[in-house]
Protein backbone atom coordinates (compact mmCIF):
# COMPACT_ATOMS: atom_id res chain seq x y z
CA UNK A 1 0.00 0.00 0.00
CA UNK A 2 2.78 2.39 0.98
CA UNK A 3 4.58 1.53 -2.20
CA UNK A 4 1.47 2.16 -4.22
CA UNK A 5 0.85 5.61 -2.76
CA UNK A 6 4.47 6.43 -3.30
CA UNK A 7 4.25 5.37 -6.91
CA UNK A 8 1.09 7.39 -7.45
CA UNK A 9 2.67 10.41 -5.83
CA UNK A 10 5.76 10.02 -8.00
CA UNK A 11 3.64 9.69 -11.11
CA UNK A 12 1.66 12.78 -10.16
CA UNK A 13 4.89 14.66 -9.57
CA UNK A 14 6.23 13.59 -12.98
CA UNK A 15 2.97 14.52 -14.66
CA UNK A 16 2.97 17.89 -12.94
CA UNK A 17 6.53 18.40 -14.02
CA UNK A 18 5.65 17.56 -17.60
CA UNK A 19 2.66 19.90 -17.58
CA UNK A 20 4.79 22.65 -16.10
CA UNK A 21 7.45 22.00 -18.71
CA UNK A 22 4.83 22.07 -21.45
CA UNK A 23 3.48 25.33 -20.14
CA UNK A 24 6.92 26.82 -19.80
CA UNK A 25 8.63 25.19 -22.76
CA UNK A 26 5.71 23.99 -24.83
CA UNK A 27 5.71 24.35 -28.58
CA UNK A 28 6.41 27.98 -29.40
CA UNK A 29 4.65 27.23 -32.68
CA UNK A 30 1.36 26.92 -30.80
CA UNK A 31 1.81 30.12 -28.81
CA UNK A 32 -1.05 32.04 -30.38
CA UNK A 33 0.01 35.34 -28.87
CA UNK A 34 2.82 35.51 -31.43
CA UNK A 35 0.56 34.83 -34.45
CA UNK A 36 -0.54 38.40 -35.22
CA UNK A 37 3.07 39.54 -35.06
CA UNK A 38 4.32 36.75 -37.35
CA UNK A 39 1.51 37.21 -39.85
CA UNK A 40 1.99 40.98 -39.94
CA UNK A 41 5.70 40.74 -40.64
CA UNK A 42 5.24 37.82 -43.04
CA UNK A 43 2.80 39.79 -45.17
CA UNK A 44 5.20 42.73 -45.12
CA UNK A 45 8.14 40.51 -46.16
CA UNK A 46 6.15 38.79 -48.92
CA UNK A 47 4.92 42.17 -50.14
CA UNK A 48 8.48 43.49 -50.25
CA UNK A 49 9.73 40.43 -52.15
CA UNK A 50 6.78 40.60 -54.57
CA UNK A 51 7.46 44.29 -55.19
CA UNK A 52 11.15 43.68 -55.81
CA UNK A 53 10.43 40.81 -58.18
CA UNK A 54 7.64 42.35 -60.26
CA UNK A 55 9.17 45.83 -60.47
CA UNK A 56 12.84 45.04 -60.90
CA UNK A 57 14.04 41.46 -60.94
CA UNK A 58 11.58 39.62 -63.21
CA UNK A 59 11.48 42.21 -66.04
CA UNK A 60 15.24 42.56 -65.87
CA UNK A 61 15.97 38.82 -65.96
CA UNK A 62 13.37 38.28 -68.68
CA UNK A 63 15.10 41.05 -70.64
CA UNK A 64 18.51 39.50 -70.11
CA UNK A 65 17.27 36.08 -71.24
CA UNK A 66 15.54 37.58 -74.31
CA UNK A 67 18.69 39.55 -75.18
CA UNK A 68 20.78 36.44 -74.83
CA UNK A 69 18.42 34.40 -76.98
CA UNK A 70 18.48 37.19 -79.58
CA UNK A 71 22.26 37.41 -79.49
CA UNK A 72 22.60 33.66 -79.85
CA UNK A 73 20.15 33.50 -82.77
CA UNK A 74 21.89 36.47 -84.40
CA UNK A 75 25.28 34.91 -83.92
CA UNK A 76 24.11 31.60 -85.34
CA UNK A 77 22.65 33.38 -88.37
CA UNK A 78 25.85 35.34 -88.86
CA UNK A 79 27.84 32.13 -88.53
CA UNK A 80 25.59 30.51 -91.13
CA UNK A 81 26.20 33.42 -93.49
CA UNK A 82 29.92 33.31 -92.88
CA UNK A 83 29.82 29.60 -93.59
CA UNK A 84 28.05 30.25 -96.91
CA UNK A 85 30.59 32.93 -97.72
CA UNK A 86 33.40 30.57 -96.88
CA UNK A 87 31.87 27.95 -99.14
CA UNK A 88 31.65 30.46 -102.01
CA UNK A 89 35.19 31.54 -101.38
CA UNK A 90 36.30 27.95 -101.41
CA UNK A 91 34.54 27.34 -104.74
CA UNK A 92 36.07 30.51 -106.20
CA UNK A 93 39.46 29.45 -104.93
CA UNK A 94 39.10 26.00 -106.45
CA UNK A 95 37.99 27.53 -109.75
CA UNK A 96 40.86 29.99 -109.72
CA UNK A 97 43.24 27.17 -108.95
CA UNK A 98 41.89 25.06 -111.85
CA UNK A 99 42.05 28.07 -114.19
CA UNK A 100 45.57 28.83 -113.13
CA UNK A 101 46.55 25.25 -113.64
CA UNK A 102 44.99 25.19 -117.13
CA UNK A 103 46.65 28.50 -117.95
CA UNK A 104 49.93 27.17 -116.73
CA UNK A 105 49.55 24.06 -118.85
CA UNK A 106 48.77 26.22 -121.85
CA UNK A 107 51.74 28.48 -121.21
CA UNK A 108 53.96 25.48 -120.74
CA UNK A 109 52.78 23.97 -124.01
CA UNK A 110 53.20 27.27 -125.85
CA UNK A 111 56.61 27.84 -124.40
CA UNK A 112 57.61 24.33 -125.20
CA UNK A 113 56.45 24.78 -128.83
CA UNK A 114 58.25 28.12 -129.12
CA UNK A 115 61.40 26.68 -127.65
CA UNK A 116 61.15 23.71 -129.95
CA UNK A 117 60.75 26.02 -132.89
CA UNK A 118 63.77 28.09 -131.87
CA UNK A 119 65.69 24.96 -131.19
CA UNK A 120 64.83 23.50 -134.57
CA UNK A 121 65.78 26.70 -136.31
CA UNK A 122 69.02 26.94 -134.39
CA UNK A 123 69.78 23.29 -135.10
CA UNK A 124 69.05 23.75 -138.79
CA UNK A 125 71.22 26.83 -138.88
CA UNK A 126 73.97 25.05 -137.01
CA UNK A 127 73.68 22.11 -139.39
CA UNK A 128 73.94 24.48 -142.39
CA UNK A 129 76.91 26.22 -140.81
CA UNK A 130 78.54 22.94 -140.11
CA UNK A 131 77.89 21.79 -143.68
CA UNK A 132 79.41 25.05 -145.07
CA UNK A 133 82.40 24.79 -142.80
CA UNK A 134 82.92 21.17 -143.75
CA UNK A 135 82.81 22.06 -147.43
CA UNK A 136 85.22 24.92 -146.85
CA UNK A 137 87.49 22.69 -144.88
CA UNK A 138 87.37 20.06 -147.57
CA UNK A 139 88.37 22.63 -150.20
CA UNK A 140 91.16 23.80 -147.93
CA UNK A 141 92.29 20.26 -147.29
CA UNK A 142 92.28 19.56 -151.01
CA UNK A 143 94.31 22.70 -151.62
CA UNK A 144 96.70 21.74 -148.86
CA UNK A 145 96.96 18.27 -150.24
CA UNK A 146 97.61 19.59 -153.75
CA UNK A 147 100.09 22.09 -152.31
CA UNK A 148 101.79 19.25 -150.50
CA UNK A 149 102.16 17.15 -153.69
CA UNK A 150 103.70 20.05 -155.58
CA UNK A 151 106.00 20.73 -152.66
CA UNK A 152 107.03 17.10 -152.57
CA UNK A 153 107.82 17.20 -156.29
CA UNK A 154 109.83 20.41 -155.91
CA UNK A 155 111.67 19.09 -152.89
CA UNK A 156 112.28 15.77 -154.62
CA UNK A 157 113.53 17.52 -157.75
CA UNK A 158 115.77 19.82 -155.74
CA UNK A 159 117.04 16.89 -153.70
CA UNK A 160 117.61 14.79 -156.79
CA UNK A 161 119.43 17.66 -158.50
CA UNK A 162 121.49 18.19 -155.35
CA UNK A 163 122.32 14.48 -155.12
CA UNK A 164 123.21 14.28 -158.79
CA UNK A 165 125.42 17.34 -158.41
CA UNK A 166 126.96 15.94 -155.26
CA UNK A 167 127.81 12.68 -157.14
CA UNK A 168 129.65 14.70 -159.62
CA UNK A 169 127.21 14.54 -162.40
CA UNK A 170 125.66 17.36 -164.26
CA UNK A 171 122.01 17.54 -163.55
CA UNK A 172 119.79 18.01 -166.49
CA UNK A 173 116.93 19.90 -165.04
CA UNK A 174 114.21 18.75 -167.40
CA UNK A 175 115.32 15.10 -167.11
CA UNK A 176 115.27 15.24 -163.34
CA UNK A 177 111.91 16.87 -163.30
CA UNK A 178 110.48 14.29 -165.63
CA UNK A 179 111.99 11.42 -163.58
CA UNK A 180 110.72 12.80 -160.27
CA UNK A 181 107.33 13.51 -161.76
CA UNK A 182 107.19 9.95 -162.95
CA UNK A 183 108.29 8.55 -159.58
CA UNK A 184 105.96 10.77 -157.48
CA UNK A 185 102.99 9.91 -159.60
CA UNK A 186 103.75 6.28 -159.52
CA UNK B 1 17.64 8.64 -14.68
CA UNK B 2 15.84 11.95 -14.71
CA UNK B 3 17.98 13.15 -11.84
CA UNK B 4 21.16 12.07 -13.60
CA UNK B 5 20.23 14.13 -16.61
CA UNK B 6 19.37 16.99 -14.31
CA UNK B 7 22.92 17.20 -12.98
CA UNK B 8 24.44 18.49 -16.18
CA UNK B 9 22.49 18.02 -19.36
CA UNK B 10 19.91 20.63 -20.25
CA UNK B 11 17.25 19.79 -22.83
CA UNK B 12 15.60 22.76 -24.44
CA UNK B 13 14.94 21.55 -27.97
CA UNK B 14 12.19 24.12 -28.45
CA UNK B 15 14.24 27.06 -27.24
CA UNK B 16 15.38 28.23 -30.70
CA UNK B 17 11.79 28.47 -31.92
CA UNK B 18 10.74 30.98 -29.27
CA UNK B 19 9.67 34.37 -30.49
CA UNK B 20 10.63 37.43 -28.51
CA UNK B 21 10.93 41.15 -28.99
CA UNK B 22 14.11 41.98 -30.83
CA UNK B 23 15.18 44.80 -28.52
CA UNK B 24 13.88 43.93 -25.06
CA UNK B 25 14.16 40.16 -25.46
CA UNK B 26 10.79 39.80 -23.70
CA UNK B 27 7.96 37.61 -25.04
CA UNK B 28 5.33 39.62 -26.88
CA UNK B 29 1.58 39.94 -26.32
CA UNK B 30 -0.97 39.16 -28.99
CA UNK B 31 -1.70 42.83 -29.72
CA UNK B 32 1.98 43.72 -30.24
CA UNK B 33 1.97 42.68 -33.88
CA UNK B 34 4.08 45.66 -34.98
CA UNK B 35 6.93 45.01 -32.51
CA UNK B 36 10.06 43.80 -34.35
CA UNK B 37 10.93 40.29 -33.18
CA UNK B 38 13.56 37.72 -34.02
CA UNK B 39 11.28 36.43 -36.78
CA UNK B 40 11.10 40.01 -38.14
CA UNK B 41 14.91 40.18 -38.15
CA UNK B 42 15.35 36.95 -40.09
CA UNK B 43 12.55 37.75 -42.53
CA UNK B 44 14.28 41.09 -43.13
CA UNK B 45 17.62 39.35 -43.66
CA UNK B 46 15.87 37.03 -46.09
CA UNK B 47 14.36 39.95 -48.04
CA UNK B 48 17.77 41.61 -48.09
CA UNK B 49 19.46 38.44 -49.35
CA UNK B 50 16.79 38.07 -52.05
CA UNK B 51 17.33 41.69 -53.07
CA UNK B 52 21.10 41.09 -53.22
CA UNK B 53 20.66 38.03 -55.40
CA UNK B 54 17.82 39.08 -57.69
CA UNK B 55 18.35 42.85 -57.93
CA UNK B 56 22.00 43.66 -57.17
CA UNK B 57 23.20 40.41 -58.74
CA UNK B 58 21.55 41.25 -62.07
CA UNK B 59 22.62 44.93 -62.16
CA UNK B 60 25.17 44.38 -64.92
CA UNK B 61 22.62 42.65 -67.21
CA UNK B 62 25.53 40.72 -68.68
CA UNK B 63 24.93 38.62 -71.79
CA UNK B 64 27.55 36.25 -70.40
CA UNK B 65 26.48 36.12 -66.73
CA UNK B 66 28.74 36.22 -63.69
CA UNK B 67 28.34 33.89 -60.73
CA UNK B 68 25.58 35.73 -58.87
CA UNK B 69 23.65 36.53 -62.02
CA UNK B 70 23.85 32.87 -63.03
CA UNK B 71 22.24 31.85 -59.76
CA UNK B 72 19.52 34.48 -60.15
CA UNK B 73 18.80 33.31 -63.69
CA UNK B 74 18.88 29.69 -62.55
CA UNK B 75 16.27 30.40 -59.85
CA UNK B 76 14.12 32.32 -62.34
CA UNK B 77 14.39 29.61 -64.98
CA UNK B 78 13.77 26.82 -62.46
CA UNK B 79 10.47 28.25 -61.18
CA UNK B 80 9.41 29.62 -64.57
CA UNK B 81 9.82 26.17 -66.14
CA UNK B 82 8.09 24.52 -63.18
CA UNK B 83 5.03 26.77 -63.51
CA UNK B 84 4.94 26.30 -67.28
CA UNK B 85 5.36 22.51 -67.10
CA UNK B 86 2.90 21.89 -64.27
CA UNK B 87 0.26 24.62 -64.62
CA UNK B 88 0.59 25.26 -68.34
CA UNK B 89 1.28 28.43 -70.32
CA UNK B 90 -1.76 30.24 -68.90
CA UNK B 91 -0.37 29.64 -65.41
CA UNK B 92 2.60 31.90 -66.17
CA UNK B 93 0.49 34.95 -65.22
CA UNK B 94 0.80 33.78 -61.61
CA UNK B 95 4.54 33.13 -61.87
CA UNK B 96 5.52 36.23 -59.79
CA UNK B 97 3.39 35.04 -56.84
CA UNK B 98 4.85 31.54 -56.96
CA UNK B 99 8.37 32.87 -57.38
CA UNK B 100 7.82 35.12 -54.33
CA UNK B 101 6.73 32.15 -52.24
CA UNK B 102 9.63 29.99 -53.42
CA UNK B 103 12.27 32.62 -52.76
CA UNK B 104 10.88 33.45 -49.31
CA UNK B 105 10.77 29.79 -48.27
CA UNK B 106 14.11 28.76 -49.71
CA UNK B 107 15.92 31.76 -48.17
CA UNK B 108 14.17 31.34 -44.84
CA UNK B 109 15.07 27.64 -44.77
CA UNK B 110 18.71 28.15 -45.67
CA UNK B 111 19.31 31.22 -43.49
CA UNK B 112 17.79 29.25 -40.63
CA UNK B 113 20.62 26.73 -40.96
CA UNK B 114 23.14 29.33 -39.77
CA UNK B 115 23.88 28.44 -36.14
CA UNK B 116 21.97 30.80 -33.86
CA UNK B 117 19.62 31.90 -36.63
CA UNK B 118 15.84 31.85 -36.46
CA UNK B 119 13.75 30.05 -39.08
CA UNK B 120 10.46 31.84 -39.84
CA UNK B 121 9.22 28.85 -41.89
CA UNK B 122 9.48 26.57 -38.84
CA UNK B 123 6.33 28.29 -37.51
CA UNK B 124 2.92 27.06 -38.50
CA UNK B 125 1.57 30.63 -38.40
CA UNK B 126 3.85 31.57 -41.30
CA UNK B 127 3.35 28.46 -43.42
CA UNK B 128 -0.40 28.40 -42.75
CA UNK B 129 -0.81 31.97 -43.99
CA UNK B 130 1.03 31.07 -47.18
CA UNK B 131 -0.87 27.80 -47.64
CA UNK B 132 -4.21 29.48 -46.94
CA UNK B 133 -3.30 32.23 -49.36
CA UNK B 134 -2.65 29.62 -52.04
CA UNK B 135 -5.82 27.70 -51.14
CA UNK B 136 -8.15 30.72 -51.11
CA UNK B 137 -6.52 32.26 -54.16
CA UNK B 138 -6.64 29.06 -56.20
CA UNK B 139 -10.25 28.27 -55.19
CA UNK B 140 -11.40 31.79 -56.04
CA UNK B 141 -9.54 31.58 -59.35
CA UNK B 142 -11.20 28.25 -60.14
CA UNK B 143 -14.68 29.64 -59.59
CA UNK B 144 -13.91 32.86 -61.44
CA UNK B 145 -12.56 31.03 -64.49
CA UNK B 146 -15.00 28.13 -64.65
CA UNK B 147 -17.94 29.08 -62.44
CA UNK B 148 -19.85 26.03 -61.28
CA UNK B 149 -17.89 23.86 -63.71
CA UNK B 150 -15.06 24.11 -61.20
CA UNK B 151 -17.06 21.68 -59.02
CA UNK B 152 -16.39 19.11 -61.74
CA UNK B 153 -13.04 18.75 -60.02
CA UNK B 154 -14.87 16.72 -57.36
CA UNK B 155 -17.07 14.76 -59.77
CA UNK B 156 -14.85 11.98 -61.11
CA UNK B 157 -16.53 11.35 -64.46
CA UNK B 158 -14.12 8.50 -65.23
CA UNK B 159 -15.49 6.42 -62.34
CA UNK B 160 -18.66 4.29 -62.42
CA UNK B 161 -21.77 6.37 -61.68
CA UNK B 162 -22.53 4.56 -58.41
CA UNK B 163 -19.09 5.35 -57.02
CA UNK B 164 -19.10 9.02 -57.98
CA UNK B 165 -20.95 10.41 -54.89
CA UNK B 166 -18.57 8.55 -52.57
CA UNK B 167 -15.58 9.72 -54.54
CA UNK B 168 -16.96 13.26 -54.49
CA UNK B 169 -17.05 13.20 -50.68
CA UNK B 170 -13.46 11.95 -50.59
CA UNK B 171 -12.37 14.51 -53.16
CA UNK B 172 -13.98 17.37 -51.21
CA UNK B 173 -12.36 16.26 -47.97
CA UNK B 174 -8.96 15.89 -49.64
CA UNK B 175 -9.41 19.31 -51.23
CA UNK B 176 -10.01 20.96 -47.86
CA UNK B 177 -7.15 19.08 -46.25
CA UNK B 178 -4.75 20.52 -48.83
CA UNK B 179 -3.85 23.73 -46.97
CA UNK B 180 -3.35 21.75 -43.75
CA UNK B 181 -0.89 19.27 -45.24
CA UNK B 182 0.64 22.00 -47.38
CA UNK B 183 1.52 24.13 -44.35
CA UNK B 184 2.27 21.45 -41.75
CA UNK B 185 4.63 19.62 -44.12
CA UNK B 186 6.91 22.64 -44.39
CA UNK B 187 6.74 23.85 -40.78
CA UNK B 188 7.02 20.30 -39.42
CA UNK B 189 10.06 19.48 -41.52
CA UNK B 190 11.86 22.65 -40.58
CA UNK B 191 11.02 22.30 -36.89
CA UNK B 192 11.78 18.59 -36.55
CA UNK B 193 15.23 18.73 -38.10
CA UNK B 194 16.28 21.68 -35.99
CA UNK B 195 14.84 20.12 -32.82
CA UNK B 196 16.71 16.85 -33.44
CA UNK B 197 19.94 18.80 -33.85
CA UNK B 198 19.19 20.58 -30.57
CA UNK B 199 18.76 17.25 -28.80
CA UNK B 200 22.05 15.93 -30.16
CA UNK B 201 23.67 19.22 -29.20
CA UNK B 202 22.38 18.77 -25.65
CA UNK B 203 24.10 15.38 -25.49
CA UNK B 204 27.39 16.71 -26.84
CA UNK B 205 28.80 18.15 -23.57
CA UNK B 206 28.22 14.84 -21.69
CA UNK B 207 31.99 14.20 -21.66
CA UNK B 208 32.33 17.05 -19.15
CA UNK B 209 30.09 15.28 -16.59
CA UNK B 210 30.32 11.57 -17.15
CA UNK B 211 32.64 8.85 -18.34
CA UNK B 212 29.95 7.67 -20.80
CA UNK B 213 30.57 10.88 -22.67
CA UNK B 214 33.75 9.41 -24.16
CA UNK B 215 31.44 7.46 -26.46
CA UNK B 216 28.36 9.68 -26.50
CA UNK B 217 30.03 13.01 -27.26
CA UNK B 218 31.78 12.00 -30.52
CA UNK B 219 28.65 10.15 -31.60
CA UNK B 220 26.43 13.16 -31.01
CA UNK B 221 28.85 15.48 -32.80
CA UNK B 222 28.82 13.08 -35.75
CA UNK B 223 25.04 12.93 -35.59
CA UNK B 224 24.81 16.74 -35.66
CA UNK B 225 27.01 16.84 -38.77
CA UNK B 226 24.89 14.17 -40.45
CA UNK B 227 21.65 15.93 -39.49
CA UNK B 228 23.03 19.21 -40.78
CA UNK B 229 23.78 17.63 -44.15
CA UNK B 230 20.28 16.18 -44.24
CA UNK B 231 18.80 19.55 -43.28
CA UNK B 232 20.57 21.24 -46.20
CA UNK B 233 18.78 18.78 -48.46
CA UNK B 234 15.47 19.23 -46.62
CA UNK B 235 15.74 23.03 -46.77
CA UNK B 236 15.73 22.91 -50.56
CA UNK B 237 13.41 19.96 -51.03
CA UNK B 238 10.69 21.46 -48.81
CA UNK B 239 10.83 24.78 -50.66
CA UNK B 240 10.60 22.81 -53.90
CA UNK B 241 7.69 20.70 -52.64
CA UNK B 242 5.74 23.72 -51.41
CA UNK B 243 6.24 25.44 -54.75
CA UNK B 244 5.41 22.50 -56.97
CA UNK B 245 2.27 21.74 -54.92
CA UNK B 246 1.24 25.36 -55.40
CA UNK B 247 1.68 24.81 -59.14
CA UNK B 248 -0.37 21.61 -58.99
CA UNK B 249 -3.20 23.39 -57.14
CA UNK B 250 -3.03 26.19 -59.68
CA UNK B 251 -3.29 23.63 -62.47
CA UNK B 252 -6.43 22.20 -60.84
CA UNK B 253 -7.96 25.66 -60.81
CA UNK B 254 -7.03 26.45 -64.41
CA UNK B 255 -7.84 23.03 -65.86
CA UNK B 256 -10.31 21.32 -63.48
CA UNK B 257 -10.97 18.38 -65.81
CA UNK B 258 -9.39 15.16 -64.60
Amino acid sequence: MANETQAVEAAAAVAGHAAEAAEKGGMPQLDFSTFPNQIFWLLLALGAIYWLLTNIAIPRIAGILADRAGTITGDIEAAEQYKLKAKDAEAAYAKALADARAQAQKIIAETRAAIQKDLDAAAAKADADIGARVAQSEVKIAEIRAGALEAVQIVATDTATAIVTALGGKADTSAVTAAVGQRVKG
Amino acid sequence: MAEEAGTGLVFHPMEPFKIHSLFSGEPISWYEFFVPTNTTLWMAIGVLAIALLMVVGTLRRAIVPGRVQSVAELAYGFIHKMVEDVAGKDGLVYFPYIFTLFLFIVFSNFLGLIPGAFTPTSHIAVTAVMAMGVFVGVTALGFMKHGSHFLGLFWVSAAPLALRPILAVIEVISYFVRPVSHSIRLAGNMMAGHAVMEVFAAFAPLILFSFVGVIVTPLSVLAIVAMYALEILVAFVQAYVFTILTCVYLKDALHPGH
